[in-house]
């Protein structure tokens, strides 16, 4: 129960209150980049996803089994970035191969993902907190749910925002830019829950 | 000592694993290409002006190959990239009909054209059409602030003493670009073919045209052109005379009846060669015809 119990804390600290996006301030290249269309957004968040999961999985066991015993923890950085960029290869073969479509949506972003501050950032805090494998894990896969659920939002509000009357200096990336500070706003709300 | 080794080692073997790894997959994962379409792409001048309709020479690559979209359609590469696009697709290359940057006013340039004041602001004509209506006296007529010519990416347009904007023809590649730039869309993309222009986008009335234009060669909607044209391919919209370059057979004789030589008709002087020639031939025929004449009258005698 106990063991539960904190991994739904630990769901709504990495989806909610610690959103990478709108509280940490990471990967707002994709967030801004790739929310135009409901469709790619979802693709995107999927894709990180996956990305986030398997960076946390992997750089947990090359710091815990290869880094810390050989005393080499300053590579950390370029060790994680490394394990990252391969696994977005992967994905973007993956992707090209079985959903083109959702490959030419994704365009320059996919690659992109390589250098996604989020991902090396979930890689590196997991690390820092001190988790254990196990949630290791999971912190990257509530940190990638987390990016989907904002991508998504985003998404669906500027999908709408395309058939809004809208002044034509506003039109495109400024109304973009004022709708993420208001999300930023909203979600700063839910610093305020306890446990 | 072991820590350089080990990150050395570390890293090395790191990057093995992933390498192979990826190499792996790549194989596995492995997508079929369209050779075609790499090939096409490789013709292409990839600019990726849009001239062909396509959103960039990569997507019109790709319809060639795989959509069956029309070879020709590529302005910048001309009838060279049509050639080897066919050669790759094996169709037969026709020709493109290439297309130019018409510039419908002629009002002399900066230096002839009247101004109403004297425009110091941003140099764009966005912004100078905006202040009361454009600085110059015509209403319809360029404002030289040159925003077609900064959207050229040919180099194809230039600025001649007088402040005129030329078009080069022979880099012009019809991609459209400076007409898309042009607020008082006066520029128009018609086929190179088609020589003859009506020089002028003026809807005022004949008398205010006339006057605020600084070379006065303003359409001044008299119609003797509407007239004289003998497929009917222009006609008067608004006081003003539109050619539909679809019936013109550059014919050049609305440009002969022009009172204000609006009409610009680039052959005019070969043509006016060519029909002296043609008259002194007929009359040399005449002459010998008439010698043959009197000769056999000579010998009649």
């Amino acid at each position: 129960m106990e063991f539960a119990g904190k991994i739904l804390f630990m769901a709504v600290m990495a989806i909610f209150v610690q959103n990478f996006v709108l509280m940490r301030f990471l990967g707002l290249c994709p967030y801004i980049g790739v929310s135009k269309k409901l469709d790619s957004a979802l693709g995107m968040g999927m894709a990180v996803i996956f990305v986030m999961t398997m960076a946390s999985t992997f750089t947990w066991l090359i710091q815990t089994y290869l880094l810390v015993p050989l005393h080499i923890e300053f590579l950390q950085t370029i060790a994680f970035i490394l394990t990252i960029a391969s696994l977005v290869q992967l994905v973007e073969m993956v992707i090209q191969k079985t959903a083109p479509a959702l490959y030419k949506s994704l365009g320059v972003f996919l690659p992109l993902i390589t250098t996604n501050c989020a991902v090396l950032g979930v890689a590196i805090l997991n690390i820092q907190s001190e988790y254990n494998f196990i949630f290791a894990i999971l912190n990257g896969l509530f940190a990638g749910i987390g990016f989907t659920l904002v991508l998504v939002l985003m998404a669906g509000i500027r999908e709408r925002l395309d058939r809004a009357e809208l002044p034509a200096s506003m039109k495109g990336m400024p109304i973009a830019m004022i709708v993420a500070g208001c999300m930023a706003l909203a979600f700063l709300g839910f610093s305020g829950l306890k446990f | 000592m072991s820590i350089l080794i080990h990150s050395i080692l570390t890293l090395g073997i790191l990057g093995l694993i992933y390498g192979l790894g990826l190499a792996f997959a790549s194989k596995k994962f492995h997508v079929e290409v369209d050779p075609k379409i790499e090939k096409i792409s490789g013709i292409l001048p990839n600019v990726n002006c849009g001239a062909c309709g396509f959103p960039g020479c990569a997507a019109y690559a790709e319809a060639v190959a795989t959509k069956g979209a029309k070879i020709n359609l590529c302005a910048p590469g001309g009838d060279d990239v049509t050639k080897k696009i066919a050669e790759i697709m094996g169709l037969e290359a026709t020709s493109t009909d290439r297309k130019v940057a018409i510039i419908h006013c002629q009002s002399g340039g900066k230096n002839n054209t009247k101004f109403k004041y004297d425009y110091q602001g941003i140099e764009t004509c966005k912004a100078a059409i905006l202040l009361s209506g454009g600085p110059n006296a015509c209403n319809y007529g360029c404002v030289y602030q040159y925003d077609c010519v900064r959207a050229c990416k040919f180099d194809a347009m230039h600025i001649d003493d007088n402040g005129m904007i030329i078009v080069d023809n022979e880099k012009c590649t019809g991609c459209g670009a400076c007409a898309i730039a042009c607020p008082r869309n006066l520029i128009e993309i018609v086929s190179i073919k088609k020589r003859v222009h009506i020089l002028c986008s003026s809807h005022d009335k004949g008398a205010i045209a006339r006057k605020v234009c600084g070379n006065s060669t303003a359409c001044i909607a008299c119609g003797l052109c509407v007239k004289k044209c003998p497929v009917e391919a222009i006609s008067m919209q608004n006081d003003l005379a539109v050619i539909d370059y679809d019936k013109c057979i550059v014919c050049g004789m609305c440009a002969d009846v022009c009172p204000t030589s609006a009409i610009f008709d680039p052959l005019k002087e070969v043509r006016a060669q060519k029909k002296a020639t043609a008259k002194a031939k007929a009359e040399a025929m005449k002459k010998k015809i008439e010698e043959q004449k009197s000769q056999e009258k000579k010998e009649e005698e």
